[in-house]
């Protein structure tokens, strides 16, 4: 029921943004493609007058992987355009040339080679086209995952050390073990235990790990200036393709018998069977493309939210002052649902695996299914 | 298009990093909280169903209880009735015993009384008696002091004498 709600709030909120924005942001995007190349952040500083604002860079920039952590951008007083960055190793392979680790500040954002290659657009080429190379860097991507993972192990082997010391097993929990806990109690009581059955105990590990590995990346992703993590379609595919690894080396007879002899009559069973064939892919497929772009869409309502005050200033400096508390009242208000999302969607990924899992792993027909969906009405924390 | 298309590096660092940190947390995180949160499921759920048991031997102790109170107030008013009885009955039959002493008693005097009042009257004719002899003993001698009245008097005797 609360998702249910939940989800129509969402529904409300993205409808209405969409139709209100919608043709202000396709015709910014053809405009900003004539205007000056200029990155500018939303703490950035805007040059008023001369520099067009472009949209389409901004919100690209921000949302797609990078070789550095690129902060604002300014003209310094000797006209020269200044950069607050923080650069990223680079780590290249090619068969060709072999192995090179270097700096990304080196490149000079693009203004230099290094051991041959070129940043083009924020992607590394080779200067010579028939050099095959292998981009294997840590972006800004990586690092903030590597970040946000070490804290996550921090915290977790924390919680973990205290229920080792007895705290929590025969005395009450304390402090941070009393967020964590109701958490992992959810997950193993609420999706394990209701999608899979009494197997649900060797697919805690797997369930759990998901579930904080996609919300600290989802929170991670939260912190302005930092890296869209969990809106990369990279990051998601791997999680997509281990689930869908799981679900299937998990498939039981059951399971590959439905996919493969359908209880349907005979002739159908011709349609049915790709179709079944099909849904095996599409299962995991979905999970990928769902948690990338609902990542990628809160980011980028956000940041075009944003970019719409420096839009109208660039028209004409009052409407965009004028803009600002309007745009930054909705930025804030996409703000809070996108927490919101970054629980909701780690939830329903872990979840939607579950219920995959739980396919897998069934083990009766149909009779045995209702009874362990009955009592899942699913609860939102 | 660039957005949909997965880069290398990030693929590969993810894998590598959810497989470490997989295995990580599997091993150091969740293996111990998990156990760790059914243990202490499974110690509350011991300890609410030995509170039922005992509440459930409490109720029981308690009936029993009160069915041992019953009994004892039972028992006592029981006991108490038979106390009165006792005594009524005790006292009836002292009541009973001390009339019949009583009466023995009055019997025993009047018999005593009449023994005494017999004895007196016969001491009292005896003494009479006595006192008749003595009198007439006197009276006697004084009136056959002499020989001629003894003879008279022996004379008169005989005379009544008759021999048929």
């Amino acid at each position: 029921m609360m998702v249910n709600r939940v989800k129509c709030l969402l529904v409300a909120a993205f409808t209405m943004l969409s139709l209100t924005f919608s043709n202000i942001l396709i015709a910014q995007e053809h405009e900003g493609e004539t205007s000056h190349e200029e990155m500018v952040h939303e703490e950035g500083v805007k040059e008023e007058g001369e520099n067009k604002f472009d949209a389409k860079e901004v919100i690209f920039g921000h949302v797609m992987d990078a070789h550095e952590f690129h902060f604002y951008s300014y003209k310094g007083s000797d006209g020269e355009e200044h950069h607050a960055t923080i650069p990223l190793p680079v780590i290249l392979y090619s068969p060709q040339k072999g192995l090179s680790t270097f700096m990304s500040s080196k490149f000079h954002h693009g203004h230099e080679e290094v051991d041959g290659y070129r940043l083009v657009e924020n992607k590394i080429v080779p200067v010579d086209p028939s050099v095959q190379v292998y981009d294997l860097s840590l972006t800004r991507n990586v690092v903030q995952m590597f970040i946000a993972l070490a804290i996550l192990v921090w915290l977790m082997t924390g919680v973990a050390k205290r229920y080792r010391e007895g705290q929590g097993v025969t005395t009450a929990p304390k402090g941070f073990q009393n967020a964590v806990e109701p958490v992992i109690a959810f997950i193993r009581d609420e999706v394990a235990k209701p999608n899979i059955g009494h197997k649900y105990k060797k697919f805690m590990p797997y369930l759990l790990t998901v579930f904080f590995f996609i919300l600290i990346n989802n929170i991670f992703g939260l912190i302005p200036g930092s890296a869209n993590v969990t809106g990369n379609i990279a990051f998601t595919a791997v999680l997509g393709v281990l689930s869908f690894l799981v679900i299937n080396l998990n498939g039981n007879k059951h399971y590959w018998g439905h996919i493969m002899n359908p209880p349907v009559p005979f002739g159908i069973k011709f349609i049915m069977v790709p179709v079944e064939i099909l849904s095996i892919f599409t299962k995991a497929f979905a999970l990928i493309i769902r948690l990338f772009a609902n990542m990628l869409a809160g980011h980028i309502i956000i940041i075009c939210l944003i970019s719409l005050i420096f839009i109208f200033s660039a028209i004409s400096k009052g409407v965009g002052v004028g803009f600002a508390p309007v745009s930054v009242a909705f930025a804030s208000f996409i703000y809070i649902i996108e927490v919101l999302i970054a629980f909701i969607q780690a939830y329903i990924f872990t979840n939607l695996t579950a219920v995959f899992i739980g396919q897998a792993v069934e083990e009766t027909h149909h009779g045995e299914d209702d009874h362990h969906q009955a009592p899942t009405e699913p609860v939102i924390i | 298009m660039e957005l949909l298309t997965p880069s290398l590096g990030l693929l590969f660092w993810t894998l590598l990093a959810f497989l470490i940190v997989f295995f990580i947390l599997r091993k150091f995180a969740w293996k111990p909280i998990l156990g760790s949160l059914g243990e202490r499921e499974k110690a509350i759920a011991d300890s609410l169903e030995s509170a039922k048991r005992v509440r459930a031997e409490m109720a029981q102790l308690k009936s029993e209880n009160e069915e041992l109170m019953a009994k004892a107030r039972e028992e006592r008013s029981a006991m108490l009735k038979e106390a009165r009885e006792t005594k009524d009955r005790i006292i009836n039959e002292a009541k009973e015993q001390a009339k019949i002493e009583a009466s023995k008693v009055v019997a025993e005097a009047q018999q005593a009384i009449h023994a005494q009042k017999m004895a007196a009257i016969t001491e009292v004719k005896n003494q009479l008696g006595k006192l008749v002899v003595e009198v007439s003993e006197k009276v006697l001698r004084k009136e056959l002091a002499t020989q001629e009245a003894q003879e008279a008097h022996i004379k008169g005797m005989v005379g009544e004498v008759k021999l048929n």
